[in-house]
């Protein structure tokens, strides 16, 4: 077991004597015999350190992780580099290590990054509002959801199918709980189809929700599509992908209400999906009903600048049943790492990174869909991500091998039919910028054979033209037996 | 002391609150990007003109040394649980092993991308898996989703899956009961379900009223929503008695698991007849709590709950040539769907994996005997002296692995107030307790100790508030205007909620 507990048993003995005590199971006395276990946990006894660290590494070596294979896989969450200062700092104990700021007089150091997180989001909305961080993406769209009803009173919600299925999902969960209906309105050409949005907006929408770039990576008209929503009196919310404020025109200026959305690509790393964090911006108008912790400039007694956690009455620990939200926690390490990561891009390099983007994702898009085999799935601008239709089954395409019962690795795009049976045939490619030229042409050669169907007669062509053995990836795949 | 004007200003205060925007000076950068190595078209060319930013977000202009020096800088006015006690109630602030920092940096974990094919991450899927089981283990019940965000969207999940699973039976009940000690996020999820709340009083000795609760059950009822041990830290003892009275009325019962640190290895919330428990992986399984998340809050489940858990559900399966294959299973009819994106927060099951591995069945079983050791010791030394005069604990036996003192006395007597207490505590160098909460005691201070600070740290605690109502006895207002020593004192909260200033200006 290790050594996390201090008590020594001179320490337990000292203790006990203290409180009246014979045994430490007199104090589980209270507990009756009929709920107790009465028995040892069936885990296993503990190990060391060294032991642990063992088999939490070999697991963690069955997992085809980005620093082995170029990944392409986006659908909302990125393999941007992290600065090596996001970690160094994230991983102070003074960031790492305490609780939410209850005691602002000793938790300035958070708060003012709160602060400069909501400033930053703020900056990239386009919105004069913005909390200190949600949990994540989607279910921020709940909040938005939530906050839409109440400043309405409506109960509609429509949402574009461009939203990512599990922001839909999510939302159609939670609609059950706030008495909400859920509509939804296709796509065609890659876009949200404006005359079927204008026919789902009734006088009981709440709220419109459009992504940017939708879920197939395409650059929606925001200003165009919102007004169908905001004529109609319902709020415009819009989901964006942050890395691409750099460039677009921020939701703020396209009159939105609230814009929220995961916040991974920002300073954060895969984890397999979490932690990261949502964020969420919004109108001046609708700041008392924000959801989340929010932290705010005052002065102390002396008069010192000095942050706190402010407009608190909207919370569950004061409003209880009356908040407008049940969060309490902002992931406040995640938007830390955020901060720091905007603040390495700077206002230059940011931009910098939103045109590399585009352009190499204009590249990349250009030589696949100049391959046999495969068409681009529509046509719309787009800035990192875009979506490719193949001949071949996309299952058979991405297994790189020609037995289905071979356990080779799978090319990794985002395959599109669990989400969208319409688009069976088709998957999503995402660029960042850790995704060179030569990696992009790798996956082209990659593409190129899935479509040959992984057969022996493909080879690559040197510059000569003459055969040469093509290099599949060396997946560890110690799992396999 | 008390007068504020004449403290002499530390070197901490003297340096003023200065944000990263306001160090930005023109032209000054960090970042170096890769280059392009494509073609520079103009980005108009590639998205129309009407579409894109006309001028760029106003971040900051840094050099990546005035990035490191400012949040290091910043970081320092920071309390934090790896330099002082914390004893939080409520918030299980226990240490958090480094190890589980280095397993969940690892390529292999981190530099994982969620949609990766199950086939390729197999190592993920089966982490998970193993984790589903220990917490089952632990919980007593059989099925565990790890998906929900933090505790308190596992309380939503939990209401909704209760939606769902009386739905199921075509039965539409209206009402959830709470505990008027259950925390705050217990009401706040039950209105977010469409439930309406009904508040269950509690009895002298810190349990459920069982005359209120009888008379408060009906068919109308949901579900009851407990935490026991309690906010109090006392074990209703009459959990089988409330879980057969709830049952029999076709209700369901929750377990807020914000208190499992107490009980872990002793009882099961299973074992008690509850049905859907929360658990908080930054709590009572060493994720540390970053200054306000991430955390993790997966929910344990009883068969009859099982069908509507949220969906994907990773499960082991075979598969041929395989000698265990784990996937990511989405075939769920009945399942309220999903509550989050992707499969939750993954590099928090790796850190609180680690965490079960190096304590074991054994070791999480004697954290929970260590945790009620320590309180039970602080508690005892709380009731010595001038605390136990003017800081009487509110129920007064044995507790579980935290305890509640009112500061009525306190203030009646002395003229402090918990919030005065609390403030000079942090010139001693102390994070206070939990205060003003559970909100049915007057002047509440709740203290929870943890496992993992040593009997010294305790008694220096007690120390440190013996002194305090010491000196409040000569001159209250030192506590008054305390504290004195911290990088600010006492910030106007008021004025921060009547006019807002929530970012840098421009």
């Amino acid at each position: 077991m290790a050594g996390y507990t201090p008590a020594t048993s001179e320490d337990q003995a000292a203790m006990m004597a203290a409180i009246g005590i014979e045994s430490i199971d007199e104090l589980f006395a209270q507990i009756p015999d009929a709920v107790k276990l009465g028995r040892p946990l069936d885990l296993e006894d503990g190990l060391s350190e060294s032991e642990v660290y063992k088999r939490l590494q070999t697991l963690s070596s069955w997992n085809l992780n980005t620093e082995e294979v170029p990944s392409f896989l986006g659908a909302g969450m990125y393999d941007h580099y992290v600065p090596a200062i996001v970690d160094a700092i994230t991983s102070r104990s003074e960031f790492l290590t305490p609780y939410t700021p209850y005691q602002p007089e000793v938790s300035q150091g958070g708060l003012q990054v709160m602060f400069e997180f909501q400033t930053a989001m703020s900056e990239l909305t386009g919105l004069p509002v913005s909390n200190a961080g949600l949990y994540e993406g989607p279910s921020a769209a709940a909040s938005a959801a939530y906050l839409a009803m109440a400043a309405t009173g409506r109960k509609g919600l429509v949402a574009s199918r461009g939203l990512h299925p599990h922001s839909r999902e999510t939302l159609a969960t939670h609609a059950v709980g706030f008495g909400a209906t859920l509509t939804e309105v296709p796509l065609a050409d890659g876009l949200t189809e404006a005359k079927a949005l204008e026919a789902a907006i009734g006088d009981d929408t709440a709220a419109l929700f459009l992504q940017n770039p939708n879920f197939l990576g395409s650059v929606e008209d925001i200003a165009a599509l919102g007004e169908y929503a905001t004529s109609k009196g319902a709020l415009l919310i819009v989901q964006v992908d942050p890395m691409t404020l750099s460039i677009l025109k921020p939701p703020g200026e396209c009159g939105a209400d609230i814009a929220y959305g995961e916040g991974q690509p920002l300073g954060n790393r895969l984890d397999f999906g979490g932690p990261s964090f949502g964020f969420f911006c919004a109108k001046q108008e609708h700041i008392r009903r924000m959801p989340g912790r929010i932290a705010g400039e005052t002065t102390d007694l002396d008069g010192r600048r000095g942050f706190v956690l402010t407009l608190q009455t909207r919370e569950q620990h004061i409003r209880r049943e009356k908040a407008t939200s049940n969060i309490c926690t902002a992931q406040a390490l995640n938007a830390l790492g955020a901060m720091v990561h905007l603040a390495w891009l700077g206002k230059q390099g940011f931009v910098e990174l939103g045109e590399l983007l585009a352009r190499r994702t204009d590249f990349a898009r250009g030589q696949i869909a100049s391959l046999d085999g495969f068409e681009l799935l529509h046509e719309a601008p787009v800035v990192r991500e875009f979506a490719v239709r193949s001949r071949r089954p996309v299952e058979e395409l991405l297994h790189m091998a020609p037995d289905p019962g071979d356990s080779a690795p799978h090319l990794p795009v985002y395959p599109l039919g669990r989400d969208y049976p319409e688009y069976e045939d088709s998957f999503l490619v995402a660029i960042t910028e850790n995704r060179s030229v030569e990696d992009i042409e790798w996956l082209v050669h990659m593409l190129e054979h899935g479509q040959a169907g992984w057969g022996e007669h493909i080879h690559d062509h040197d510059e000569d033209g003459n055969p040469v053995e093509t290099e599949l990836v060396e997946a560890s795949q110690g799992a396999r037996s | 002391m008390s007068e504020a004007g004449t403290l002499t200003e530390t070197p901490q205060q003297a340096d003023r609150a200065v944000t990263i925007f306001e160090k930005s000076v023109p032209g000054r950068r960090a970042v170096q990007l890769p280059p392009a190595e494509v073609e520079s078209t103009p980005l108009d060319q590639l998205i129309p003109s009407h579409l894109l930013r006309e001028t760029p977000a106003e971040l900051p202009e840094v050099s990546e040394p005035d990035i490191i020096r400012h949040y290091n800088r910043i970081s320092r006015r920071n309390f934090d649980l790896d330099t002082g006690f914390y004893p939080l109630g409520s918030c299980t602030m226990k240490y958090n092993p480094r190890l589980n920092e280095r397993v969940a940096a690892l390529p292999g974990h981190a530099r994982l991308h969620p949609a990766t094919h199950p086939a390729d991450a197999q190592g993920a899927l089966e982490l998970m898996y193993l984790l589903q089981e220990s917490l089952s283990e632990i919980c007593g019940l059989p099925t565990v989703s790890l998906q929900p965000s933090a505790g308190s969207q596992g309380e939503l999940a939990g209401l909704l899956l209760t939606r769902a699973y009386h739905a199921d039976k075509g039965r539409n009940p209206t009402k959830v009961l709470t505990p008027d000690t259950a925390h705050g996020t217990n009401p706040a999820s039950v209105t977010m379900a469409g439930y309406e709340v009904v508040k269950v009083a509690t009895n002298e000795s810190g349990g459920v009223d069982m005359d209120d609760l009888r008379s408060k059950i009906s068919e109308d009822v949901a579900c009851l929503m407990l935490t026991n041990p309690n906010t109090l830290g006392v074990f209703d003892e009459n959990i089988a008695e409330m879980a057969s009275l709830v049952h029999e009325a076709g209700g369901l019962l929750y377990y807020d698991g914000a208190n499992l640190n107490a009980i872990m290895g002793q009882a099961r919330p299973g074992d008690m007849g509850f049905d859907i428990v929360h658990v908080n992986l930054h709590k009572s399984f060493s994720q540390p709590h970053g200054g306000g998340g991430p955390g993790a809050g997966p929910i344990a489940v009883s068969d009859r709950v099982e069908p509507f858990i949220p969906r994907p559900q990773v499960i082991k399966t075979e598969r041929e040539g395989w000698d265990a294959y784990f996937d990511l299973d989405y075939d769920r009819p009945k399942s309220v769907g999903r509550m989050r994106g992707f499969q939750g927060n993954f590099g928090v099951f790796v850190r609180s994996y680690a965490y079960i591995l190096s304590l074991g069945g054994d070791g999480l079983a004697e954290a929970s005997r260590l945790a009620v050791l320590n309180a039970n010791y602080l508690k005892t030394r709380m009731a010595e002296g001038r605390a136990g005069k003017y800081l009487p604990v509110a129920f007064d036996r044995h507790c579980m692995h935290e305890f509640v003192l009112s500061g009525a006395p306190m203030k009646k007597e002395l003229g402090i107030k918990t919030l005065d207490l609390a403030k000079r505590l942090l010139d001693f160098g102390f994070h206070p307790p939990t205060v003003y909460f559970p909100l049915l005691v007057d002047e509440a201070l709740m203290v929870e100790p943890v496992e993992t600070e040593a009997k010294e740290h305790l008694d220096e605690f007690a120390d440190a508030i013996e002194k305090i109502l010491e000196e409040a006895e000569s001159d209250p207002g030192i506590a008054q205007n305390a504290p004195y020593t911290t990088p600010v004192r006492r910030l106007d909260e008021v004025g921060a909620t009547r006019r807002p200033v929530i970012r840098q200006p421009r």
